[in-house]
């Protein structure tokens, strides 16, 4: 397909596990706006088992909230009009990424735990794919164990990786021979050969060939991902994987293969072209950025520190699908020191599961939407948490851990990311952006991740990071206007500091100089929030002297001055402490959490009334 | 343009009579026992296979402390065998005989693979009959050989939102009279055993441990509370992945979790059918590939044909007749009078696609689009 050179009109679409979201954009006066969306079910599954039916459906809506004629209604099948004829009538563009039927779902498999199976990891999830399992020699399970989980795995690749360029063989093919003998049964039919991708030493290939027959697996061989201990290389891995996701994977998905012949490059796995976006941002502006992709069946966060890019997602943490196993995960109590409401246990256990058992709802009534909140932040941290288990150094030899650490707090020394030190935290997923107030979603932002020191906080206006940042493939610069003006929503900056206190104590003085002279100060006390109304275009200096008890960013005690601008929120100075303050006495904790909502506006006035109801 | 806007709203099927269908798969190719056009009950082995059994590796140069290579030489039985838990497969001695070191099976089995590049020896699980039964009465329509058999009955039919424990079959018997009804323990008696209990709004604790106690085949009614189900169960539900508990019954929920009203319609359908033995399966999985838990009633009746409503092609349109589907007006029903193109704020002040319907005593109500399931669209 040739590209235009100036394309005037671009379509983009998403097909999720739940909704299929369209985003219609052109080029108006000279600049590149966003103009409408759409969005309708996702029709991957029976009786329709067709996402191009769903694509239409949220194309339709583009149609006629814009009044322009996108959909060829002459022709049965979908059909685009392309390329723009004048008027309201055609695109020059269309792209699209999918996470539908549960995304890219992988097995990855290493030698040492820590080491390779480590960079397998970051590889396939770099690639957009969800981890089924890890293995790994020494992950501390029996080979028959390991046999036994893999037997029953359905997964759309498989990734192996262990040993160094030159160094031992044995353990590789060992890990490959318990995988052969499994011989997991791919998601697509038993006319499908399972995708192996090998990136392990490069002498145990020959090996590797005999080990898994043609007959049965697909066997791609690929640079080692560890050629050395201490140099990691998961390029040719990642790019193999999102060659296989669209040869295998896509092209067996129901109807995918019509919709490979309308896009103008190809269909990336969703959170692939989201984690691209954020990339391709963070080096634009050359910044320490965080992002999350909340969704329904996952949470993605993406990193980018200090040049270092990393994406993990939590396969199972998300707002509908697996809405029940954050609360599974999370717990009752952790749920609920989010929520100021007198709520009997059960009453906010069965508002989550029917929620899982009914992905598409919306909540109505505040009690619910509140409810909905709590678990958004409980799900974000958990996702964060088990990013920062990602974000290490790489190492030779590493302290034990077990899978189920990733969902307890990883020590702050044990990750790169230095929270002091981020930016920018970028928010999107449907939760975030349908967020009535946007309070509400820089408050489960700030609550989730916790950042120290300044940090400026946004968020997607309309779900659309993955459709730019697919569409930054073929027109960079394009992306990056849409995402900067369109795209993202100035929430404000916070500024927080590290370090624990007692209620109403003084944690720090703060000044804030505006650029009339005018100067604000006052002394913010431990387990409260300041919100000040400053817009996005207002910059302000904002200097903090905190006690010896807390950290804004220079150090315990040490005075900090930064220029800031606010957002639509404004700025919010934090004295919650880190990791924020909860009392186990609920009475407490619900007038804590009242006045922390009440000092952000997240709720009506009367919300206690409303839900009392 | 209003009347060209819709809302997609797949609805749960609930019919009086239908022609239900049944693929009945085998996990692996195996032998298919009935034949076209032959009369099957719920019980009626239609198929078996043989499964493999899991295989095991044996770290066989390792534990004698041999080259890969090697093994062979030590092994005192070759691939094929069969062998027991704690039999030797594998001997080195030296120093006439002063040093030995052997190796046992660690499972019943078969010798399947001796392999010199690794030094590992693969013993195999004995193989595993697995049978599969028809799961509803019916005419066997159609005969894949070695892989599966259609099964196809007229059947009454209902679809619930979520169910817990997998195919049984029993006899239909109502523990309340109205939809709206609590099932207490108190409703549950001896004469329930090995019958599917209709119950109304909600299951209590209490009456699922004494329905388990006195053993019936299954439980469909309207809600319950989730933590009561996991108590039951023994363990915390994550994913809406289900149909393997294992708590002695099926538990199927038509509406969702809290007190909720069965839905007239689908008490309506149980009610015909009391004293009809029925098939159900609490199989659920919300994600990828929708499988919702069902309850098939076959009758004797001649096939009035009606085919089981799936709702995927069912526009939202002024007149249709809709359900809500979540709080505050959970299983309100209403004819569509309004659907606005325009964004409205509901109460949590989120500017939402909405529908406004006219509930039977003529109050007018506003929810989501998102919110409802259609029951009709006539």
């Amino acid at each position: 397909m040739t590209l235009s050179s100036e394309p005037r009109f671009i379509l983009a679409t998403d097909v999720g596990s739940t909704t299929t979201k369209a985003r219609f954009f052109g080029k108006i006066n000279n600049e590149w706006r966003f103009l409408a969306s759409g969005e309708a079910p996702t029709t991957v599954e029976k009786p329709v088992e067709d996402v191009t039916k769903g694509v239409r459906n949220a194309v339709r809506e583009v149609e006629e909230l814009t009044g322009h004629k996108i959909l060829d209604d002459s022709s049965e099948e979908l059909k685009f009009i392309m390329p723009y004829r004048g008027g309201r009538e055609g695109i020059d563009i269309y792209v699209s990424t999918s996470s539908a039927g549960g995304g890219l779902q992988m097995l990855v498999a290493g030698v040492v735990k820590t080491i390779t199976a480590e960079s397998a990891q970051r590889a396939a999830l770099g690639a957009g794919a969800i981890i089924m399992d890890v293995l790994s020699v020494d992950d501390g399970r029996e080979p028959f164990e390991k046999i036994n989980i893999v037997r029953f795995l359905r997964p759309d690749i498989v990734l192996i990786a262990g040993g160094t360029d030159g160094g031992d063989v044995t353990h590789v093919k060992e890990i490959a021979e318990i995988i052969a003998m499994a011989k997991p049964k791919p998601r697509f039919g038993a006319s499908y050969k399972l995708p192996i991708v090998y990136a392990g030493n490069k002498d145990a290939r020959e090996d590797i060939k005999k080990i898994f027959p043609r007959d049965y697996f697909d066997l791609r061989i690929v640079d080692n991902i560890r050629p050395q201990i201490e140099v990691e290389n998961v390029e040719p891995a990642r790019n193999m994987i999102l060659e296989l996701f669209m040869e295998h994977v896509m092209a067996h998905a129901p109807g995918y293969e019509k919709l490979m012949k309308l896009v103008s490059t190809d269909i990336m796995p969703t959170p692939a072209a989201e984690g691209l976006m954020i990339r391709t941002f963070a080096e634009t502006r050359k910044v320490n950025v965080l992002g999350v992709g909340l969704g329904g069946a996952t949470t993605n966060i993406y990193s980018y520190f200090d040049g270092r890019f990393l994406r993990t997602v939590s396969a199972n943490l998300g707002m509908s699908y697996s809405i029940g196993n954050v609360l599974k995960e999370a717990g009752i109590e952790n749920i609920k020191r989010w929520i100021p409401l007198d709520l009997d246990d059960d009453v906010i256990r069965n508002i989550i599961y029917n929620k899982m058992i009914r992905p598409t709802t919306i909540p109505m009534t505040l009690t619910d939407l509140i409810v909905e909140h709590a678990v958004a932040r409980e799900a974000i941290r958990m996702g964060f948490n088990h990013h920062k288990y990602l974000a290490r150094e790489l190492k030779g030899v590493k302290k034990e851990r077990t899978i189920s650490d990733i969902f307890e707090e990883v020590r702050e020394e044990e990750t790169y990311i230095d929270m002091r030190r981020i930016d920018y935290i970028i928010g999107t997923g449907g939760l975030l952006s349908r967020a009535p107030r946007r309070s509400q979603s820089m408050m489960i932002l700030i609550d989730a991740f916790q950042p120290v020191g300044f940090t400026y906080i946004m968020q997607d206006s309309v779900f659309m990071i993955p459709h730019l940042g697919v569409l930054s493939k073929l027109y960079r610069d394009i992306a990056i206007e849409i995402f900067e003006r369109e795209c993202l929503v100035p929430l404000g900056t916070v500024v927080a500091g590290r370090g624990s206190g007692d209620i109403g104590d003084k944690i720090a003085d703060i000044t804030i100089e505006y650029n009339d002279g005018r100067k604000e100060s006052f002394t913010l006390n431990f387990g409260e929030i300041k919100r000040i109304d400053v817009s996005q275009d207002t910059e302000v200096t904002v200097t903090v002297s905190p006690t010896k008890y807390f950290d804004f960013g220079a150090g315990f005690g040490k005075r900090i001055s930064r220029k800031i601008r606010g957002g639509v929120v404004g700025l919010v100075f934090d004295g919650r402490g880190r990791p924020v303050i909860s009392l186990k006495e609920r009475d407490k904790q619900i007038n804590l959490l009242k006045s922390w909502f009440k000092s952000m506006r997240l709720y009506p006035e009367n919300f206690e009334e409303m839900t009392t109801q | 343009m209003s009347e060209e806007s819709f809302a997609y709203t797949p609805g749960l099927a609930a019919s009086p009579m239908t022609l239900v269908t049944k693929i009945r798969s085998l996990p692996v190719k195996g032998e298919i026992l009935v034949d076209k056009g032959q009369k099957v009950d719920f019980d009626t082995i239609i198929g078996r296979s043989v499964l493999e059994g899991a295989p095991y590796i044996v770290k066989v140069s390792e534990m004698l402390g041999v080259e890969p290579e090697e093994v062979s030489r030590y092994m005192t039985v070759k691939p094929g065998d069969r062998v027991k838990k704690g039999d030797i497969i594998a001997r080195y001695t030296a120093f006439f005989g002063l040093m030995k070191r052997e190796v046992a099976a660690p499972i019943d089995g078969t010798i399947e693979n001796i392999n010199e590049l690794t030094g590992h020896v693969i013993v195999r699980e004995l193989p595993k009959v697995v049978e599969v039964t028809a799961y509803i009465r019916g005419i066997v329509k159609d005969v894949i050989p070695g892989e599966a058999a259609v099964i196809q009955t007229p059947a009454a039919y209902v679809q619930g939102i979520i169910g817990f424990g997998g195919e049984r079959h029993g006899e239909i018997s109502l523990a309340v009279s109205r939809p709206d009804e609590v099932l207490d323990e108190k409703k549950i008696d001896e004469s329930y055993a090995g019958k599917i209990i209709v119950g109304g709004s909600f299951v209590t604790y209490d009456a699922l441990v004494k329905a388990q106690k006195i053993g019936v085949k299954g439980i469909i009614v309207g809600g319950a509370n989730i933590a009561d189900i996991e108590r039951i169960i023994g363990y915390k539900i994550g994913v809406a992945i289900t149909g393997r508990e294992n708590m002695g019954f099926t538990l199927i929920l038509t509406e969702g979790f809290a007190k909720l009203a069965m839905s007239d319609r689908v008490f309506n359908i149980l009610k015909q059918n009391e004293g009809r033995e029925a098939a159900i399966n609490g199989a659920t999985q919300v994600r990828a590939g929708v499988i919702r838990p069902e309850v098939i009633i076959p009758l004797e009746e001649s096939y009035i044909k009606e085919e089981i409503e799936t709702k995927e092609s069912d526009k939202v349109k002024i007149g249709s007749i809709v359900r809500v589907i979540r709080y505050p007006y959970f299983g309100a029903i209403g004819t569509v009078v309004e659907l606005p193109v325009e964004l409205h704020k509901i109460e949590t002040e989120s500017p939402v696609r909405i529908v406004k319907i006219r509930l039977s005593d003529g109050r007018i109500i506003t929810v989501p689009r998102a919110n409802i399931e259609i029951i009709s669209s006539e």
